[in-house]
């Protein structure tokens, strides 16, 4: 038997490393071994590519390099903006705005906070995941020391208001926090024009290594350390750095904002060939989040009356790399917490299906899931008590 | 994730659908939770002579339907009743931890099934005296 085709449509969970960032990071790897916080040349060398680096991620969000820290990931970058800006305002108040749709490093952090004496105000959004900016304006307080609102959602794709939000932020003179992990290489991001104060980045997202990440730190921002040690990263964040995974971090955020207009208007091509596709033959689907003010990359769409776990093991014994929304996959009898703020029954975001697109998909590949989709859909719904079959097709014609 | 045996009865489901006029009728589970089973059986002389299902579920809940159904056929109500949700799950070669809740389901929707039946006789329903049985109940979502 030869391989199985694989179709990749989870780039939300991660991407595949691009064969040029991991071609740097090899050649990094094998010549850059020098601790960068030594004194002579070879540690120098390592120095320089660590700062190359730092550049290449400031450029392509609109920051100083000094303003950019490495981390180990989105994940440290969350906990650290948040529990070090929470930390050293502690004097000036004890209040948090975020919202219900965060990420759970975002979320889980929060929750955390409110047990160490921190209030946190969850706002909610529509039903397409917007938040509304005057429920932020009117959920400020005197107390209020951080704003936290993710810029994308990585499960419905809806895309923030985000510069309007950091005005508000701004106007009020709170730092403001943004969870960028989904939307950079998505979307033009400038943290000087969108009024930004701290920024989270992910490497993997964008074709770099797991493991490796940063947080924009505006100038002048009071935050605490997160990770205490040696004097690396301006001693802001110690730990001898992994000089490879940032070298490729900097070379694929380099490419993933080369040209945002272009790679998004071929994204979104096939992604609406796709989701069109999908609308149309298969009934009683529902997209989940806003239609236009989304990543170019995300489908999340509910089919009623099947769970979406099965769905994934029919698509994975295809080839197909998707995931869900459902509770059957996370470990919880709880779906996810973002279809369920955006309003859906639970019994309908336990049929969520989120495709994500990525660099190397075909419009092949989106015709074969279209081939493959609507049978996985029908033979679920064959053997499910919730589906009526004819008698459901007419209600809704 | 899964054993080859739950994968099988996951894509090859047996017993799949309604009996017309079924003898006894089991429904067990909440949308809510993400799982509904459907058990139908048809009895003649105490026998299980045929059982069908129909889920709203996850590949544990189709998997352990289809066991399930398969094997409390022929035998009589009394050795189904004792179909326990571990029999379920170690026919399936195992199910994860956090999936037994499926097997608990299927055992459920058995012993539903035959009371439906011995209520329609006018018998009395026979308890659940497996603490098994129970274990949904603590791991039922919150409505």
């Amino acid at each position: 038997m030869g391989e199985k085709r694989i179709i990749y449509l989870d780039h939300a969970a991660t991407t595949p490393v691009k064969p040029s960032v991991a071609d740097t990071m090899w050649s990094c790897m094998n010549t850059h071994f020098g601790n960068p916080s030594s004194i002579y040349r070879i540690a120098r060398e390592s120095r320089n590519a660590i700062e190359t680096s730092r550049a290449q991620v400031a450029k392509a969000v609109g920051a100083e390099p000094g303003e950019i820290f490495f981390t180990s990931g989105g994940s440290e970058s969350d906990n650290w903006a948040i529990k070090g800006v929470a930390f050293a305002n502690r004097k000036k108040g004890n209040h948090i705005i975020t919202s219900a749709i965060e990420h759970h490093a975002v979320l889980h952090t929060c929750q955390y906070l409110e047990k160490e004496g921190f209030t946190v105000t969850y706002l909610p959004v529509d039903h397409y995941g917007l938040i509304d900016p005057a429920d932020l304006e009117r959920a400020i307080t005197e107390k209020t020391i951080l704003i936290s609102i993710m810029y994308a959602n990585n499960e419905i794709g809806t895309i923030e208001p985000v510069a309007e939000l950091g005005a508000i932020a701004r106007k009020h003179k709170i730092p403001f926090h943004t969870d960028a992990v989904q939307a950079i290489g998505n979307v033009p991001i400038d943290v000087r024009t969108q009024n930004i104060d701290l920024l989270s980045l992910s490497a993997h997202k964008f074709y770099g290594p797991k493991g490796c990440g940063a947080l924009y730190i505006r100038k002048g921002t009071r935050i605490d350390n997160l990770i205490h040690g040696g004097g690396q990263e301006n001693r802001r964040r110690a730990g001898t750095e992994n000089i490879a995974a940032i070298v490729g971090m900097g070379k694929a955020i380099g490419l993933a904002t080369a040209d945002i207009e272009w790679h998004n208007t071929q994204i979104r091509t096939l992604r609406d060939r796709l989701l069109n596709g999908i609308l149309e033959k298969i009934p009683h689907a529902r997209l989940n989040g806003h239609p236009e003010k989304r990543l170019p990359s995300n489908i999340n769409i509910s089919f009623e009356f099947i769970e979406g776990e099965s769905m994934l093991l029919w698509l994975d014994d295809e080839g197909i790399c998707a995931s869900t929304g459902s509770a059957c996959t996370s470990g919880s009898l709880e779906p996810s917490h973002v279809l369920l703020a955006i309003g859906l029954p639970h019994e309908v975001a336990h049929g969520s299906l989120r495709l994500t697109l990525g660099d190397a998909n075909t419009e092949a590949d989106v015709d074969f899931v279209l081939e493959v989709l609507p049978k996985v859909v029908s033979r679920l719904r064959a053997m499910s008590p919730l589906y009526k079959g004819e008698k459901e097709e007419k209600r809704n014609v | 994730m899964y054993s080859d045996k739950v994968m099988d009865h996951f894509k090859n489901p047996r017993n799949v659908g309604e009996i017309e006029n079924p003898d006894g009728v089991g429904e067990v589970g909440n949308p809510v939770c993400g799982d509904i089973m459907n058990i139908y059986l048809k009895i003649e002389n105490n026998i299980i002579t045929d059982a069908k299902f129909k889920t709203f579920g996850c590949g544990a809940a189709i998997a352990s339907s289809s066991m399930a159904t398969e094997l409390v056929k022929g035998k009589t109500l009394e050795e189904a009743w004792d179909v326990s949700n571990k029999a379920v799950a170690d026919a399936l070669e195992g199910l994860p931890p956090i999936k037994m809740h499926c097997s608990v389901l299927a055992e459920e929707g058995i012993h539903k099934a035959i009371n439906n039946y011995r209520k329609k006789q006018g018998l009395p329903e026979w308890e659940e005296k497996n603490p098994h049985s129970h274990e949904h109940e603590d791991v039922t979502c919150e409505h």
